[in-house]
């Protein structure tokens, strides 16, 4: 099925507004948006320097202790600061829409989206407690 | 003139067009068949209905029941040939609607489920949730994109069918985004237009439903059968014509007249009492509260608000829990689109139009008397309804007659050769037409407001709830006269780019032949029978007027009114028994 | 629904209120830019945004242009942008959005065809695209009766069965505006309303049209399109779903090619 098949032949002057570039800027709601997008650079920062440790960790012993003074200093602590509070917005909201994508049912009722974020959070922060439990213990 | 072609050309992609449109897609695909609507189809008046569509399905029911059903409360006026076939097929049509996909209410078990409604005696009312309406057309709508021989032309606006030769043989659109105004060839032509609420000025119908086909139809030579019988729903919002349903008053509902009077008690319709009795006071049925609601405006006593008077529905001492739980979508209705809230306020209420139960003469395939013209869904008149429809039995009607007509218009249009030479110049006559008649700017006359006002008026107190002689001839004369300054009306708008101000005066011109048509027939039958009352002939009449009206357009005259019997096949006329 | 013109009377307007309406023109015969007209109506208790532009209609200005019909939320046709908001202007009071000055324009992310005429075609099409049908491999024939579907299995994929096509989630979603070949919010939701349908096996070919940059990919969960939903359709739900269950399928079929589907 084809809409309006016959092409006609004054066909009217449409009127293209264009998004400006700044668009994200005159919502709350779109510069929440973009200020998530901006958390995933955070996530990523982490990622390195967890890879970068590893390869520390590769180095041998004195490479590791440099590394490991290295994140000892203001500069990478301030860092990890902003970084943690980032990470933290970018896990919540995360989180937050994770009902989102899973629609859970048990016998014939769905589980409600509380519910399944409420565990997800629960998973996470028992997680986080188990490893910084391990790490901080050793 | 060049011109566009197909095979079958069907105006309305409602539910009864679309209906239409894939029967014949699976009946013969190599029939090249377009659907002409002036909106997108699924915006189409269907997606407002809300109830529910009936067809026998449990086995305690029966087709009989239905038919009986559906013959008693039209008051004997359906042709009972037409509804046994539109009985038996039902069952058939909406397990296809199933098979398509429309998300039907189910049972624990999984089979379908029916509720009842008002007029059938056993649950049939097949319903998904209160959106049966809008998941019909959805569901059609969406089905119908798998046919790649339907065509669609999306926002055209169809202004004259072409006869030629004693055949309707296509019709004049305008392609609204452009302006542009085409003829279109066509085999059969199928009319799918909808009803005429907006006629009236309170009615629960949508601004498109302005009785197009109706007046296309019949300007084109063609009879318009049963127009006296317009069917009113007791409570509608003033305002907005918006629909408060039946469950208001089952659940306990009253109604309140402006000394906080709950009125109905003396209209011979039972004492109050504190729970609400079936078949009593607010539970009467819908001809008898909304005549009821006319008795009390006489005596003064509904009140007066800026859009006419009302009367009150009262559910607050129902209390919000239960509104809440049995009543959500009213309560969603007052709040969202009316500003009420029915927890603390009253709802004011007044009867609205609903339903045009008359429309193009059809046979029982949906054929008119004019050769290549076919017609079903609301603008049509099989009739199945009678003087007064049943309400679920309309979406029911578009899925059988849409198929039925469907299916007769496939078989005629692959009888058909070509078209007759005079069909281009008579197009392009008409394309002259609209230039000349709206858009050479200048027009000094009316504003159309006034005479859409002027025509409500005298629709409203000369052919509403109760018609007398008097009011009627009144009423006549005043939509003569609007007729009259139709050719002078002032557009501010002479755009090629759509042009909404354009199709409003078009439209209004269309309602105003139905508005005549609807008077003239109401004059002739001096009985009261159904929706239709006559306060000088307040009794039914078997002897004369078992009978359909057939109004025939004399241009520049009032219509002639023909009868045609009724048809009667098992059913004698008996009493319409409502509450015993 | 209707809105009976005597409401369009000045004349029964108690108290006089009155609020300016700031409306979008473009009129494509006249102007090659869009201007803002200002329209003073007065103001009720019981108008919306739709009934105030009817009244300009009738009394004051025959040309200015909109789509509207059913006036209950339902048809889908009045959707504009509201001080803003995308919303549909017969769910929108006036009355909430005083003093005023109230701007009204035309959905974003579309071009206009004329005031507030929105061209929609490149929706339409692509609703047609995902196959909004059934889909079977083999059909039962009417005679075999109903499919049993339970309450549970309807209630899978009601939600995505209510959208009206408003295009509301289209004008508030800042990718289908910047990048205007993605598929959107709504068609999606279509999609998944039949996908998740317990009659239908087109789930595979639809996912051939959707697990592509131009389907679901392109989301970049921005949300707006379900805040805006007026139906609670929420699309963004259904597209998150669909990327979870391609991306499902990529793994079995990855680890378990022989499993065919
Ligand atoms: C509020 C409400 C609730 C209802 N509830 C129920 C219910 O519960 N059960 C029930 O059985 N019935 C109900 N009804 C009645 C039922 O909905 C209608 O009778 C039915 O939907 C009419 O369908 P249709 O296909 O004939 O026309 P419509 O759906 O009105 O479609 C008409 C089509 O014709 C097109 N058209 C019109 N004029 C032109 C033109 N000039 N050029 C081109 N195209 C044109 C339009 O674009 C549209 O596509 C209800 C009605 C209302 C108003
Ligand atoms: S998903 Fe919601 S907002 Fe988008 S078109 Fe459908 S109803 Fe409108
Ligand atoms: S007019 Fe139909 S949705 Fe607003």
């Amino acid at each position: 099925m084809s809409a309006n098949p016959q092409h006609t032949p004054y066909h009217p002057r449409w009127y293209r507004a264009s998004m400006p570039i700044f668009w994200w800027m005159r919502r709350w709601i779109h510069a929440r948006f973009i200020l998530r997008e901006l958390t995933s650079i955070f996530v990523a920062g982490y990622a390195l320097v967890y890879l970068l440790q590893l390869r520390a960790l590769g180095l041998g012993p004195e490479a590791y202790a440099r590394f490991l003074d290295l994140l000892r200093s203001p500069l990478s602590i301030s860092l990890h600061g902003v970084s943690l509070v980032f990470v933290i917005y970018h896990s919540i909201t995360w989180f937050n829409l994770a009902p989102r994508a899973l629609a859970l049912r048990i016998g014939d009722r769905r589980v409600p989206d509380k519910v399944i974020a409420g565990l997800n959070f629960v998973a996470w922060i028992s997680i986080s407690a188990a490893l910084a439990w391990v790490t901080l213990k050793g | 003139m060049e011109m566009l072609s197909h095979d079958i050309l069907i105006v309305g992609g409602g539910g009864a067009g679309l209906r239409a449109a894939i029967a014949v897609a699976e009946i013969d695909p190599s029939l090249n068949v377009a659907v002409v609507s002036k909106v997108y189809p699924m915006r189409s008046h269907t997606v407002s209905a809300e109830g529910g569509a009936a067809a026998v399905i449990g086995p305690d029911d029966s087709l009989d029941d239905h038919a009986y059903d559906t013959i008693s409360g039209g008051d004997w006026l359906p042709d009972q040939d037409a509804v046994e076939a539109f009985v038996k097929e039902a069952p058939r049509e909406l397990l296809q609607m199933e098979h398509w996909g429309c998300p039907w209410s189910r049972q624990p078990d999984g089979s379908v489920a029916v509720r009842s409604f008002g007029g059938m005696k056993i649950e049939r009312t097949w319903f998904a949730s209160d959106k049966t309406g809008f998941h019909m057309l959805h569901t059609l709508f969406q089905t119908s994109l798998k046919y790649d021989p339907i065509q669609r032309y999306d926002e055209w606006f169809v202004t004259k069918l072409l006869v030629d030769d004693g055949r309707c043989q296509g019709v004049v659109a305008i392609d609204l985004a452009t302006g542009k105004v085409h003829g279109i060839r066509a085999k059969a032509v199928i009319v799918c237009t909808g009803g005429c609420g907006k006629v009236f000025p309170f009615t629960t119908n949508a601004n498109i439903k302005n009785g197009d086909g109706m007046a296309l139809a019949y300007r084109a030579g063609v009879p318009l059968k049963d127009m006296e019988f317009v069917q009113y729903h007791p409570t509608g919002l003033p305002f907005t014509g918006i629909l408060i349903t039946e469950a208001t008053r089952s659940e306990g509902g009253h109604l309140l007249n402006k000394d906080g009077y709950r009125y109905l008690q003396d209209y011979d319709l039972g004492t109050p009492e504190p729970q609400p009795v079936l078949r009593s006071m607010e539970l009467g049925p819908r001809d008898r509260l909304s005549q009821a609601f006319v008795k009390e405006q006489e005596k003064g006593r509904t009140l007066q608000g800026p859009y006419g008077d009302y009367v009150n529905l009262d559910i607050r001492h129902l209390g919000e829990k239960i509104i809440n739980s049995k009543l959500p979508f009213v309560r969603e209705l007052c709040l969202k689109y009316e500003n009420i809230d029915p927890v603390k306020e009253l709802i004011p209420v007044r009867p609205v139009v609903h339903y045009m139960m008359g429309g193009i003469h059809t046979d029982i395939l949906g054929a008119t008397p004019l050769e290549g013209l076919f017609a079903a869904g609301e603008v049509a008149c099989v009739s199945i309804n009678g003087a007064n429809r049943l309400g679920s039995n309309s979406l029911t009607e578009l899925l059988v007659f849409g198929a039925r007509v469907g299916r007769a218009a496939a078989e005629y249009a692959s009888r058909q050769k070509g078209n007759g030479a005079a069909v281009a110049a008579q197009a392009a006559e008409e394309v002259e037409r609209i230039e000349r008649q709206y858009l050479s700017g200048g027009g000094k006359g009316d504003k159309m407001v006034d005479i859409r006002q002027g025509m409500h008026a005298a629709m409203e107190s000369g052919a509403g709830i109760y018609r007398s002689k008097a009011s009627l001839q009144k009423s006549a004369q005043e939509i003569s006269n609007l007729q009259d300054r139709i050719p002078g009306i002032r557009l501010d708008d002479s755009s090629q780019t759509f042009n909404t101000e354009l199709v409003a005066a078009i439209e209004l011109s269309y309602m105003l032949d139905v508005a005549e048509a609807i008077i003239a027939s109401a004059s002739q039958r001096t009985e009261s029978r159904g929706s239709h009352q006559r306060t000088d002939y307040p009794d039914r009449d078997d002897n004369d007027f078992l009978a359909h009206s057939l109004a025939v357009r004399k241009p520049g005259a009032a219509p002639t009114i023909e009868y045609l019997p009724v048809t009667i096949t098992r059913w004698p006329p008996g009493e319409r028994v409502y509450g015993r | 629904m209707a809105v009976d013109s005597l409401a369009g009377n000045a004349a029964v307007v108690a108290g006089g209120e009155m609020v300016t309406l700031e409306v979008f023109r473009y009129r494509p015969e006249e102007e090659t830019e869009p201007v803002y007209q200002a329209y003073e109506v007065p103001v009720h208790k019981d108008w919306v945004v739709l009934d105030a532009l009817n009244h300009i209609k009738d009394h004051l200005d025959g040309t200015l242009s909109f789509r509207w019909s059913c006036r209950m939320g339902v048809c889908g046709s009045c959707g504009m942008m509201v001080n803003g908001d995308a919303t549909l202007t017969c769910a929108t009071f006036v009355e909430s959005l005083l003093p005023g000055p109230i701007r009204v324009g035309p959905l974003e992310n579309f071009p206009v065809v004329r005031d507030l005429i929105i061209e929609m075609n490149d929706f339409m099409e692509k609703l047609e695209s995902v196959k909004p049908w059934i889909i079977r491999d083999e059909e039962k024939s009417l005679e075999d009766g109903a499919y049993l579907q339970t309450p549970a299995q309807l209630a899978d994929f009601k939600q995505f069965s209510m959208c009206i096509n408003c295009l509301l989630c289209y004008a508030a979603c800042p990718v289908y505006g910047l990048e205007p070949s993605f598929t959107g919010p709504a068609v999606i939701a279509l999609a998944q309303r039949y996908n998740l349908d317990s009659r239908d096996q087109g789930a595979g070919e639809r996912n051939a049209i959707l697990n592509t940059d131009e389907g679901i990919w392109q989301c970049t969960l921005v949300g707006e399109c379900s805040v805006v939903c007026p139906k609670d359709v929420d699309p963004a739900a259904a597209i998150q779903r669909y990327k979870v269950s391609s991306t499902l399928q990529w793994y079995q079929k990855l680890l378990m090619p022989w499993s065919g589907k």
